[in-house]
């Protein structure tokens, strides 16, 4: 028997003691291929947005979510490859709230890879978080997969350079998911350009993963939900047979297909956020694809975080999200209609009434 | 015969008397309407600032942390059984759940121009959305 592949019963094992200490807010990565020991796990971890109040003093909720996601996480079998973090270690992009996070992910069993966030960048534009976790982007390989992390939250200069009399404003202004002065996410021509020459280098049969904060699509510009030059993004993607997006920011569950390219969010350590489709003065293109998650309870802290299992074994995503509070989810790539599609709940009529967002 | 005049008399005096101050309070004009609206959004604007603001609670938190432009607050469904409680609550409430629990504030006085202001904001923003009253 294919030692990786029944580790779901396995993973299920590790699942199950994590059940006791509670549900692991983070999606464990599976790509499993044709040659059974090139299989391997990874676990993905997102916008813990570790917040200081004074002196040794943070935000006790997001601590929280965030100190179990890691806890958790080391109680996967199998054990993960490695881990990602998907941006939006700190609130306000402080030195105590990235080295208080870094702490937290110190305890982590397993080589860490970062991916930053809007909420890390615009104090000091990423020069703390860069000592801390390296270049703000780049790639690697790992078991024939080519992976691509870019810094995404990038902005136009005047923006970032002239508009704000300090740093710590620049911060502020930016923080602020609906505030009317913030500027669209952008990955920028000089990224571009490197992306291009680095997929270059990889054949177009190679499964290739790209990590970026905000959505590499065009959802909600209101919030952010956005990149400015998405499509030009998409377009160095297209010519790969099997690529695949995964993404922060949006603290929620969604999914999506624009031509070869599959779009799959994670969830939030901190705290869920509403589907643009509830605020009811904005237009906004949410994918038709997406079964939303149902709707958070505020009266459970973690609720409407999770953890997703992901199994890449055709090159292609199909998550496995487990949920606090509600029923597993499964989204998962139907070859029938060459787009991943909830197994459960894609039909509207199988629908509950609390995946109703208004 | 005289006194059934003077009674209908009296009658017309305290009908022309209320009638007349109806008619006067009608009487608001364009300018008034625009004196009203401004002051409603002045609220509205200081509820977007409390709103956006660490200094409703003691940790920094700010309720748009949560629910950017309001969202996922459904001020259309108050009053409303929720579920949580176990009764049947007004928005105002359930905003002093949120000020003391995920804010880790004091709660405001129910009637209290802080309150209105949020009240006034979350609204605001819900605009054109028809009243359903307990929905959930």
């Amino acid at each position: 028997m294919n030692p990786i592949v029944p580790s779901r019963r396995d993973f299920l094992k590790g699942a199950a003691a994590a059940a006791a200490a509670g549900v692991v807010p983070m999606s464990l990565v599976k790509l499993a291929f044709a040659d059974p020991a090139q299989d391997f796990t990874f676990a993905y971890i997102s916008d813990a947005h570790i917040q200081h109040i004074s002196g040794t003093k943070f935000v006790r909720n997001w601590d929280r979510g965030l100190i179990r996601a890691v806890a958790e996480t080391n109680l996967l079998t199998p054990k993960p490859d490695f881990v990602m973090f998907g941006g939006d270690l700190g609130q306000l992009g402080t030195k105590a709230e990235l080295d208080h996070g870094a702490e937290m992910l110190s305890k982590l069993r397993a080589p860490l890879h970062c991916v930053m966030g809007e909420h890390d960048y615009y104090l000091d534009l990423g020069e703390h978080w860069s000592k801390l976790f390296g270049p703000h982007w780049y790639s690697f390989d790992h078991k024939g997969v080519h992976f691509v992390v870019l810094n995404s939250i990038l902005t136009h200069d005047e923006w970032t350079y002239n508009r704000w009399p300090s740093a710590e404003e620049r911060m502020l202004q930016m923080a602020g998911l609906d505030n009317p002065n913030g500027s669209p996410f952008m990955v920028g021509e000089k990224q571009r350009a490197w992306l291009k020459a680095d997929l270059d280098k990889v054949a177009k049969t190679t499964p290739v993963v790209v990590f970026s904060h905000s959505p590499l699509q065009k959802l909600y510009k209101g919030w952010n939900f956005w990149t400015d030059d998405a499509e030009e993004v998409q377009a160095i993607l297209a010519p790969f047979e099997k690529a695949n997006v995964v993404y922060g920011h949006v603290h929620q569950i969604q999914y999506n297909q624009i031509g070869n390219i599959s779009f799959n969010a994670v969830m939030a350590t901190a705290w869920p956020w509403p589907y643009p489709n509830s605020y009811a003065q904005a237009q906004h293109t949410m994918p038709v694809l997406t079964v939303p998650m149902n709707r958070a309870d505020p009266f459970f802290e973690r609720d409407a975080t999770g953890w997703q299992f992901i199994d890449v074994r055709t090159g292609r995503v199909a998550l496995k999200y487990n949920l606090y509070n509600n029923t597993a989810r499964t989204v998962a790539w139907n070859p029938a209609t060459g787009k991943p599609e909830d197994t459960a709940f894609q039909d509207p009529a199988k629908r509950v009434p609390p995946q109703v967002h208004y | 015969m005289k006194r059934k005049i003077a009674v209908a008399l009296a009658a017309a005096v305290v009908l022309a008397v209320v009638g007349g101050i109806a008619i006067q309070a009608d009487e608001f004009t364009k300018k008034d309407q625009e004196r009203w609206e401004k002051e409603y959004m002045s609220v509205v604007q200081k509820g977007r600032e409390l709103w956006t603001s660490p200094q409703l609670g003691t940790n920094g938190v700010a309720c748009a942390q949560c629910h950017p432009n309001a969202a996922n607050t459904h001020p259309e469904t108050y009053p409303k059984f929720q579920q949580q409680l176990g009764r049947v609550i007004a928005l105002r409430e359930m905003i002093n759940w949120c000020i003391q629990q995920p804010l880790e504030g004091k709660p405001l006085a129910l009637d209290s121009p802080d309150m209105v202001a949020l009240e006034a904001y979350v609204a605001y923003e819900r605009r054109g959305v028809a009243l359903a009253p307990g929905k959930h």
